[in-house]
């Protein structure tokens, strides 16, 4: 059993999950129990051990996003007792350990609730809004070959580590999860400060923030109130510094450009 | 079939130079005329789909992921060679060249790696370019840092995630792509065949996620960037989704497979913690440079260990076996990944290993701490340690890290000639998905460098010379081929879903992973290769009667996805033993435990087998056929590598 712990207590918990089989068919919260769980298991090897038990019952196995399942690829999304990747500060639900749990706990698990994130089945929801805002100008516009040489372009490093900290967002959702307008501005000012900081970035700077913020709102996120939620959930720790520079460049665009009506 | 790997006549340090102006162009207008399929979007796929979607192509990138941006090269940790000497502490591209070549044993093409060596300078400036934020000095330029063993500071990096940093470089271009147009991106699709006609590469049937719906796609020349296929151990570094479906139905319709018994085992990973472990996690390289490695000396104190009755600190430093440090003076705890690997397998097989499963080794950074304080250390190594801690729940500042090696990359694939085109006309292989530059061990911060040249500055030649020089005629999804292929697809669907057996996809993985874990991973020899032969035999005989899949075959079916991959699993794991049957030799991750210097170490026979091994599939249940393509090496000598 236990790896580091040999005296680790395997503990029973009760699972309050959401199924749904499709978009368009209603879904519900259904209870289900299991046993025998290491303390050292990651909270997605407790959900394999459901979906092995519910399988060999003859029951379709809950789905659920998951992949690297160390921290990076954003792929898992869990909202777990009505949090964000659940109780953990600055962790993802991959990385999310049974040890924070205890015997005879009761747990709920749904999907991240927003109108631009529906469901495909059970947990599993669809994120392709990132993608279609990303595409709308989360980007430098350069060709592969014809570049300067990497240090033709000296960027101090102050500069250059803030630029990294807003690039580390994995684009999990956990920001719009957690915010009670679903907006997406702490994943779209991520990427917009790391591009406005960097001076690869600066020519395209107010096109791409007005495009990104037209298709985020196309897309049906919600409006951003400063609460911070969505800051305190981040798994990676994108700071709300950066919703104030997306503001800033978002003004500063509006008041200047003439590229976009 | 005779192997032809198309290497450019001339000097090595002339070839791709030579050969880029000999290659025939597609003009712009006809560029237009083509269609490209991408199969995967990591960091050789992305690069791939967005350099050939700018010269004008019609790009159609597909990927299993909800975005291209999951592909698991975002999981990569330290850092991307290039011989930039911006260091002047002596690179170049012949050491660069000359360094992959003698790490991956002898078993690699020259004029492969002296390419992949040239074109490293190019992707530091192309993801500088594109805003990739690598770690940079006080003056504004940009750092380096020195990486598993090499002697000199050639390592690019972006904190401990720079996979992550070039993969969103390779994503934002290739999204900029799909913005104007050029690139139509497929997400959730999961490719399940190549369609050829003429014998040509001609499309691939994909299986909708989501909808379940099977789809086949059309275009003039399909590039695989499909990626490694470690999870044939079950547990591996690699992603859960991380398959090797996409080669293997390329393989079986005719693209030969290289070297498929060359892995790599990483030595420093968390160790497994019990039955229910999904996957391991990687604990960077670097922490070797100042950790040391120990066992108890006795397996008395070893037992005493396991059962929770002493701590590792309870241990006296004169009852400690620092066993690499010891076999090794000259290299100590710094001997290469596959030394160190085996070294730890042969403690914990004489029961000195410790954890509660035997199966780990300690990783002590008690004298640097003691030596620099706990806050240097956290300075060097501190998100490593968080991970570390969150995962195991033991503080490694008080206590030495339990390691034990890991399955973490695949050196073998599809076997590709200097174009990257396997032995399918127009089937294209790139990144950790071909076998092509890293021989039987690869460096570390090696993976990245290979995937961005493939994409950015490879592919981008070698697709135009044979769009150019056959000018394929225009073929859609009504030509019969698509129908037969997709029918295969649905067929398969539906016999996996009827089967209704006692046993899940992820068992069968499992005792699959087990058989090759133990017969054909660190140390291997021919009478376990054998057996093991027969265990993958009776293991596949009774997964097509056994296995159980729930739901339907129209829905979102995870349990479905996995069995398709599991099947193909263990095929390859077959493939795999008779490659390493038929190697007898040991040589970098390919240990034969009959093969070794009286001092235990890798005994390489390149009289014999400095060769390429290219297998030929020959058609359900027959063996196949083994073709050699013979290394010849003009530019490095041969030398038995020595650590001690």
């Amino acid at each position: 059993m236990a790896g580091s712990n040999p005296n680790a207590k395997p503990m029973n918990l009760t699972l309050n999950v959401w199924r749904q089989p499709n978009r368009t068919t209603e879904g519900k919260i259904v209870e289900y129990k299991v046993k025998d769980i290491s303390p050292e298991m990651s909270f997605l090897e407790m959900l394999d051990v459901l979906n092995e038990d519910l399988l060999h019952a003859g029951q379709d196995p809950v789905a659920f996003d998951h992949d690297c399942r160390e921290g990076i690829c954003g792929s898992c999304d869990l909202f777990i007792n009505g949090r964000s990747h659940g109780p953990e500060k600055g962790t993802t639900t991959c990385q999310l350990h049974m040890r924070k749990f205890s015997d005879g706990d009761t747990i709920t698990i749904e999907p991240w609730r927003a109108n631009a994130f529906p469901v495909n089945k059970d947990l599993s929801v669809d994120r392709s809004a990132f993608d279609r805002i990303i595409q709308a100008g989360g980007y430098v516009s350069v060709n592969t070959g014809g570049v300067p040489d990497g240090n033709e372009i000296a960027i101090p490093k102050d500069i250059a580590d803030r630029a990294f900290e807003a690039a580390t967002c994995i684009a999990c959702g956990a920001c719009v999860a957690a915010c009670k307008n679903a907006s997406a501005m702490l994943f779209v000012s991520a990427k917009v400060s790391q591009l406005a900081l960097l001076p690869q970035g600066k020519p395209e700077r107010k096109t791409r923030v007005e495009n990104m913020i037209a298709q985020m709102d196309k897309e049906g996120f919600g409006a951003c109130s400063n609460i911070g939620s969505c800051a305190a959930e981040c798994p990676v720790g994108i700071s709300l510094e950066n919703i104030a520079i997306l503001n800033r460049e978002y003004i500063s665009a509006k008041a200047t450009s003439n590229n976009l009506a | 079939m005779l192997l032809d790997s198309k290497i450019p006549e001339g000097p090595l340090a002339e070839k791709w130079e030579k050969h880029k102006f000999n290659v025939k162009l597609v003009n712009p207008a006809n560029k237009r005329k083509y269609d490209v399929i991408v199969v995967g979007t990591g960091l050789a796929g992305s690069s791939a789909a967005a350099s050939l979607a700018e010269l004008g192509y019609n790009v159609k990138a597909f990927t299993y992921h909800d975005s291209p941006r999951r592909a698991h090269s975002i999981a990569a940790q330290g850092g991307i060679n290039a011989a930039k000497n911006y260091q002047n502490d002596g690179d170049s591209v012949f050491r660069l060249f000359y360094d992959t070549v003698k790490g991956g044993d002898y078993r690699a093409r020259e004029a492969n790696v002296y390419r992949l060596a040239q074109v490293s300078v190019n992707i530091i400036d192309q993801c500088v370019a594109q805003g990739v934020p690598f770690a940079r000095e006080y003056g504004g330029l940009l750092a380096n840092r020195s990486f598993g063993g090499a002697q000199v500071s050639r390592t690019f990096y972006a904190r401990g995630q720079t996979g992550q940093q070039l993969l969103l470089g390779a994503y934002s271009a290739l999204s900029r792509q799909v913005a104007y147009g050029k690139v139509k991106l497929y997400t959730r699709s999961e490719m399940l065949d190549l369609v050829t006609v003429d014998g040509q590469a001609r499309g691939i049937v994909t299986r909708h996620l989501i909808t379940g719906e099977i789809e086949t796609h059309a275009a003039h020349a399909v590039v695989l960037a499909t990626g490694g296929y470690g999870n044939v151990f079950y547990l591996s570094t690699n992603a859960k989704y991380c398959n090797t479906t996409a080669a293997w139905r390329a393989h079986k319709k005719g693209a030969y497979f290289a070297n498929p018994c060359f892995t790599q085992i990483h030595p420093t990973c968390i160790p497994v913690s019990g039955d229910y472990q999904s996957k391991l996690t990687l604990m960077s390289e670097s922490l070797r440079n100042d950790g040391r490695v120990w066992v108890p000396k006795t397996v008395e104190t070893a037992e005493r260990l396991r059962k929770g009755e002493i701590k590792a600190t309870d241990i006296a430093e004169g009852d400690r076996d620092y066993f690499l440090e010891r076999k090794y003076p000259a290299f100590g705890n710094l001997v290469p990944r596959d030394v160190a690997s085996r070294n730890a397998k042969q403690m914990c097989d004489e029961g000195r290993g410790v954890g509660t499963t035997g199966l780990a080794v300690y990783l002590d950074f008690a004298e640097i701490i003691q030596r620099i304080g706990a806050d240097g250390v956290s300075q060097k190594y501190g998100n490593l340690f968080a991970m570390y801690e969150k995962i195991t729940d033991e503080d490694p500042y008080k206590l030495p890290m339990r390691i034990y090696p890991a399955v973490h990359y695949t050196m073998g694939g599809l076997w590709v000639d200097y174009n990257l085109q396997t032995t399918i006309p127009g089937l294209y292989a790139t990144g950790e998905c071909n076998f092509s530059d890293h021989g039987a061990n690869r460096l570390g911060a090696s993976a990245l460098m290979q995937g961005l040249a493939d994409g950015y500055f490879v592919i981008p030649y070698t697709i135009g010379d044979y769009l150019a020089a056959t000018a394929p005629k225009p073929v859609d999804t009504q030509h019969p081929a698509f129908a037969e292929a997709k029918a295969g697809v649905q067929a398969r669907t539906e016999q996996l879903l009827a089967i209704k057996g006692t046993r899940t996809p992820d068992q069968f993985h499992k005792a699959l992973g087990h058989v090759m874990w133990e017969y054909c991973g660190m140390a291997r020899n021919a009478e376990g290769l054998r057996f093991a032969k027969t265990e993958i035999q009776r293991l596949r005989k009774e997964f097509w009667s056994d296995v159980r899949v729930a739901g339907t075959g129209e829905e979102l079916n995870q349990t479905l996805e996995k069995a398709g991959r599991v099947a193909d699993f263990i095929e390859l794991g077959e493939l795999m033993i008779d490659d390493a049957l038929a190697r007898n030799e040991s040589c970098g991750g390919h240990f034969r435990e009959e093969y070794q210097t009286p001092e235990g170490e890798a005994l390489r026979d390149d009289e014999n087998f400095a060769y390429v091994a290219a297998w030929e599939y020959q058609g359900e249940n027959q063996p196949e056929k083994l073709n050699k393509e013979e290394l010849t090496f003009e530019n490095v000598k041969l030398t038995q590598r020595s650590y001690k």
